[in-house]
């Protein structure tokens, strides 16, 4: 393998990193991940299982929230990058959509939009260029570039935030829970065109998403995340033909209804053994 | 016209002279307070050190001369030169920014996601250091500051008026300059807020902190920013208050007038601070115009805190400051 297709497989790499929130509260313990270029990555798992946590320590937007990395390495490119502010993170091209869209209540639309580019320096045409980029993926914010964003929809936040970020020109976006709060038929269309940035702009996405159904079905592969660990991993499609993925997070069974106590030992047991 | 109508005209031309210059020190309030959320209690004392950091450039005093003095057993207290006004001001702007970082790398980067309550308290002990700091710095006597600014009665309003009405108005001419630097100064932050690049960054982070650095703006710069226009909004309100009192002690009490004012426009809103300003001054000078002589005077010392507790029964927000947006 050449040297570029080597940093292309291995574009972000998390090497077990370990979390510690107010430097006592541990959340994650021990996480590796590798996200390669052009792909879309998922990181599944129920609440309270690290997934923002991985994101935000990528990010590093862990500080502000009084949390640190404290064993394991980040590298994006082959660089280390947990040390970095996040604006340089930014700048070198990863970024991160929020959980519950975070827009800016009282800038509009197209302010939003344009907060995005803050950290660009290549002039106003290029900027000019990528609104109208987002405008035709998004046709509703078009419509609504005008409104103060706290008044838009749910769907139409999640649709800025994700505008918003691409306005920045990432390679990589960490997309937190798109589809939370949405209906469904949203959440698919969300995903539509996390698909069509993939495939068109080559934008690579590691998104975290309790709807691990809707999840595999876009992903390309998969993290499943239990505990501050990774418990699983593999391609979407094996992921989604696993049993035991079936089982937990699928909700489908082989055998019929268990009873919850042999669920809880069976899910013990798995845990030790990963 | 009867006297007295026209005499109630210039208390109420008057009132907005001064309600002008109290806007400018709320004006100092807001800004912080939009990027930040913080209250900045040390808004008053910042214009306080700025007009005796002016005073100082302006008359060759030597910083910290009576410290020097002590340590040392010298005798210096000038420099035995004296700075042009325009230079002195450049030099002061450059002490503020110097004080913005200052603020930010020692006070504020060590509070990043605390409650405000305990940055509110953090202002309080800034207030409170840079009021003994600038009293070591340029000694606590009373200075008189001379920028060049026209002061006294405006002959040509007064000529005016008594052409017209037979009366002539008393206004003082820096109320006049007060008011028309206000103006300026609130059109050119407006502008400056709603149209460029940093404006928004800086309305984003009054917005949403964290949104702020997920999309690469630098709190960290944005602070400085906020802290070091918020400097300059002192430095012009400590000349204006400075050269119509003199540079004392007493100046950084002018914020607490500030309160009611923000109060009445709201703590979000530039354009608030200018109207909250002149109805608290137009309000008090006419209040005591009228009310006053019935319960015996001195109305205009607790009229603007009255005004503000009936708003806040009423309209907490204030007149124009941000709703809060409550859809999710």
């Amino acid at each position: 393998m050449t040297d570029a297709a080597a940093t292309d497989a291995r574009l972000l790499e998390v090497t077990n990193i370990e979390v510690i929130y107010n430097h006592v509260i541990l959340v994650l313990k021990g996480v590796s991940l590798t996200v390669p270029k052009g792909g879309i990555t998922a990181l599944l798992g129920a609440n309270g299982a690290g997934k923002t946590t991985t994101l935000k320590a990528i990010s590093n937007l862990l500080r502000s929230e009084r949390g640190e990395v404290t064993k394991g390495a980040i590298t994006y490119r082959g660089a280390r990058v947990q040390d970095l502010e996040p604006s340089e993170v930014v700048r070198r091209g990863v970024i991160q959509v929020m959980e519950g869209r975070h827009c800016f209540a009282h800038l509009t639309v197209e302010e939003n939009l344009l907060t995005g580019a803050f950290t660009r320096r290549d002039g106003r045409g290029a900027v000019a260029a990528d609104l109208d980029m987002v405008y035709a993926y998004f046709p509703r914010l078009r419509e609504r570039r005008r409104s103060q964003a706290g008044y838009t929809s749910g769907g139409e936040q999640q649709m800025c935030a994700i505008g918003r970020a691409l306005m920045s020109r990432p390679e990589t976006i960490l997309l937190d829970e798109p589809s939370m709060g949405l209906a469904p038929q949203l959440v698919e269309q969300i995903f539509d065109i996390v698909r069509r940035l993939n495939g068109e702009r080559g934008v690579t996405f590691l998104l975290a998403e309790q709807n691990t159904n809707v999840a595999l079905a876009y992903a390309h592969h998969g993290y499943i995340l239990e505990n501050g660990r990774v418990v699983m991993d593999g391609p979407a499609a094996a992921l989604r033909e696993n049993p035991d993925v079936r089982e937990f997070y699928l909700g489908m069974s082989e055998k019929g209804r268990k009873s919850f106590r042999d669920v809880r030992s069976y899910r013990r047991r798995k845990r030790w053994l990963s | 016209m009867p006297d007295q109508i026209l005499f109630a005209l210039e208390v109420t031309l008057n009132g907005l002279m001064a309600g002008v210059l109290y806007s400018l020190v709320a004006l100092g309030f807001v800004l912080i307070f939009k990027a930040s959320g913080i209250f900045n209690f040390a808004q008053g004392v910042m214009a306080l050190f700025a007009a005796l950091t002016l005073v100082g450039f302006q008359t060759g005093q030597v910083p910290f001369a009576h410290l020097v003095n002590v340590l040392f057993g010298t005798h210096v207290e000038h420099f035995g030169w004296t700075m042009p006004t325009l230079a002195a001001i450049a030099a002061t702007m450059a002490v503020m920014v110097v004080m913005a970082l200052l603020v930010e790398r020692l006070v504020l980067k060590g509070l990043i996601n605390q409650a405000p309550i305990i940055l509110f308290m953090a202002t309080i002990g800034l207030a409170y250091f840079l009021e003994g700091f600038g009293d070591i710095m340029w000694g606590a006597d009373i200075k008189r500051l001379e920028v060049g600014l026209p002061q006294g009665l405006s002959e040509t309003i007064d000529a005016a008026t008594f052409a017209w009405f037979g009366y002539g108005f008393f206004i003082d001419r820096l109320d006049i300059v007060a008011a028309l630097v206000a103006a300026a100064l609130v059109v050119s932050l407006t502008l400056f807020s709603q149209y460029t690049r940093h404006g928004r960054a800086l309305r984003a982070v009054a917005d949403d902190h964290q949104a702020a650095l997920s999309v690469g703006i630098s709190l960290r710069a944005i602070w400085v920013l906020v802290w070091s226009i918020a400097g300059f909004v002192a430095l012009v309100a400590g000349v204006m208050w400075g050269t119509k009192l003199g540079v004392q002690f007493s100046l950084s009490l002018i914020a607490l007038k500030a309160l009611p004012v923000l109060m009445l426009g709201g703590f979000t809103s530039i354009p608030g601070a200018i109207i909250g300003g002149l109805i608290v001054g137009v309000g008090e000078k006419l209040f005591e115009f009228a009310v006053g002589p019935l319960v015996g005077g001195a109305t205009e010392n607790w009229f603007a805190y009255m005004l503000a507790l009936v708003f806040l029964l009423f309209r907490p927000q204030g007149l124009f400051g941000e709703r809060i947006i409550e859809r999710v």
